[in-house]
């Protein structure tokens, strides 16, 4: 039986459809699981996304702490006698699920981007060595927890004609010995990397904050108009905000077009962008590592470049 | 305050080469290295220690010659270091075991800090695991702690939230490679940590018959063909070339 959870509605729906398909091959029945107050309109519209049953696990708790949640999991787990359970891989699905396995003493496989039956075992796969490799693994063990990112796979087609069971429990926890003092929600820009078509993107050759702007003109000239950044510009200057950050532990992006600028070309920035079309590689360094990952490069400061690749995109483009 | 520091050795991926014609990854001959990230969770806990005194323990589970490794974190602070060698089959259900076991074994504890992830294989679910066997709290993707004599308080980096987090001891903590700079150890404290404890603690004294919950059965490789066009002579020319190079690919708006 195969138990499907995220806090997040999208991902919830993208498991959706890889979960309901999955019991289907083992020969039973998906429950989507949902944590917090009683909503009859989440349910059935998880009903209609390709949910056979949906559990309601009903408490007061206000905000996410993996405690109490992998707590309310292993109840539902009991009480639903689920022995495969998908959640959605974000960072809060990814902490519980691993303290889930934890309590429950499973196997537990984060980041998967493929999930199949093969032999009669769940097999996944996800990728490893920044992003060098997939690992192939198997479940050998009962209960088996999964995490799936986000856009592995695409939501079912919306039939509101489905029909689910819907079961509500209130499901009390113990109280956890950590709390929440604060949530601060952080300055976001609203872009989105990982839908974008066209990104420039922003390293630590840039001298400062101000400078960014010649990257921003030629993403202008460009119709992406999307810029990106490695690691130091988001996470240590905090030049930009989070939602440009591209690499391992930021977005994985696959535009058509990458530009590299002043970025030397780390592993981690790699595995979050390698599967782009065309990447394009500007650096003063001729040994900067990015260029072996790139289609085109040019050496060169990028104070000089820039100005005059905006300039010549322009001429062609008109 | 006692602090575990549960540390990988890791093979460096940026060195890793794809075999063409078996279409795996190449893991021999690869330089060898502590996770970066487990280096901060011991840098942390140095801070924690120059603060409020008490021992730091790291342990490792992996093969022989991490011994070399651990070596390196004696230097930068940690007082001793156990190494649990990897047994014939193992995943993360073995590895986690066998340091819950060697942390309940150890014994005193106020908090364990771990890495993350490790940038290797860069699943996280170590810490978690851990916490959950152990049934203690958890603060995952530290990116600053405040460690006070009764509890800790930490910020956490949730991506689009900062979540502020306080906990009692014990706790176990992973931490964000934007926490801090791990120092490097002088010359004289690299020779000093060749009088620090580091002891191998066998599988068998842990825990007996622990068995694999996952198999990997497949390792494929991933190689990233790039044309590797690099112009660098006269840069009008270059911009010229590569933005010919662009419409022909058919990628310009």
């Amino acid at each position: 039986m195969v138990l499907i959870y995220s806090d997040n509605k999208k991902l919830t729906l993208e498991l959706l459809s890889k979960g309901s398909e999955l019991a289907k091959d083992l020969g039973n029945k998906s429950t989507a699981l949902i944590i917090g107050k009683n909503d009859d309109v989440l349910a059935n519209e998880y009903i209609s996304y390709g949910a056979d049953n949906v559990f309601i696990a009903e408490t007061d708790i206000k905000s996410f702490k993996a405690e109490e949640y992998a707590e309310i999991l292993e109840k539902v787990i009991k009480e639903t006698d689920k022995n495969t359970i998908l959640i959605g891989s974000n960072k809060n699905g990814k902490e519980l699920a691993s303290r889930l396995a934890g309590k429950l003493n499973a196997g537990c496989i984060v980041d998967c981007t493929n999930i199949y039956l093969k032999d009669n075992k769940i097999t996944t796969e996800r990728v490893v060595y920044s992003g060098n490799a997939i690992a192939v693994e198997q479940f050998n063990s009962k209960p088996s927890i999964l995490t799936i990112s986000s856009k592995v796979f695409e939501p079912l087609k919306k039939d509101v004609n489905r029909k689910g069971d819907i079961v509500k429990k209130k499901i009390e926890t113990e109280k956890s010995s950590s709390k929440i003092l604060k949530i601060k929600e952080a300055v976001t820009e609203d872009v989105n990397v990982e839908d974008a078509d066209i990104i420039v993107s922003c390293g630590r050759g840039f001298k400062n904050k101000e400078d960014i702007k010649l990257a921003n003109e030629l993403a202008d000239v460009l119709k992406g108009k999307t810029i990106g950044c490695s690691r130091p510009i988001a996470a240590d200057l905090k030049w930009m905000s989070e939602d440009h950050w591209i690499g391992l532990s930021g977005h994985k992006v696959k535009p058509k077009l990458y530009i590299a600028t002043g970025i030397s070309g780390q592993i981690q920035h790699i595995a979050g962008m390698r599967d782009s079309g065309v990447i394009v590689a500007i650096n003063k360094d001729p040994d900067a590592l990015i260029f072996k990952s790139a289609d085109y490069g040019i050496v060169g400061d990028l104070y000089e470049v820039l100005p005059k690749l905006t300039l010549a995109i322009k001429d062609k483009m008109s | 305050m006692n602090i575990i520091v549960c540390a990988k050795q890791v093979v460096d991926a940026s060195e890793i080469k794809i075999n063409s014609s078996s279409n795996k990854p190449i893991l021999e001959g690869i330089t060898k290295k502590i996770s970066d990230i487990d280096k901060n969770a011991l840098e942390e806990a140095i801070k924690i220690k120059e603060k409020h005194n008490g021992k730091i323990t790291v342990i490792t589970v992996g093969t022989a010659d991490a011994k070399e490794r651990i070596k390196e974190l004696l230097a930068m602070g940690a007082d001793e270091g156990i190494l649990i060698p990897y047994p014939n089959k193992y995943d993360y259900h073995v590895v986690s075991t066998l340091l819950l076991e060697a942390i309940k074994k150890i014994g005193e504890y106020d908090i364990i800090l771990c890495g993350e992830a490790s940038t290797d294989l860069f699943s996280g679910q170590i810490g978690p695991k851990i916490a959950g066997l152990l049934d203690i709290s958890q603060i995952t993707y530290a990116q600053s702690v405040n460690v006070e004599k009764d509890k800790v308080i930490a910020e956490r980096n949730m991506g689009e939230k900062t979540v502020i987090t306080e906990s009692s001891y014990p706790v176990l903590i992973t931490v964000t490679k934007e926490i801090n700079e791990p120092r490097l150890p002088s010359l004289m404290e690299i020779l000093g940590a060749a009088n620090k404890p580091l002891k191998e603690w066998d599988i068998d004294s842990l825990s007996v018959g622990l068995e694999p919950k996952t198999d990997i059965i497949d390792l494929k490789g991933v190689s990233m063909d790039r044309k590797n066009i690099v112009f660098e002579n006269n840069l009008d020319e270059s911009v010229g070339k590569l933005v010919d190079n662009l419409e022909k690919d058919g990628v310009l708006g």
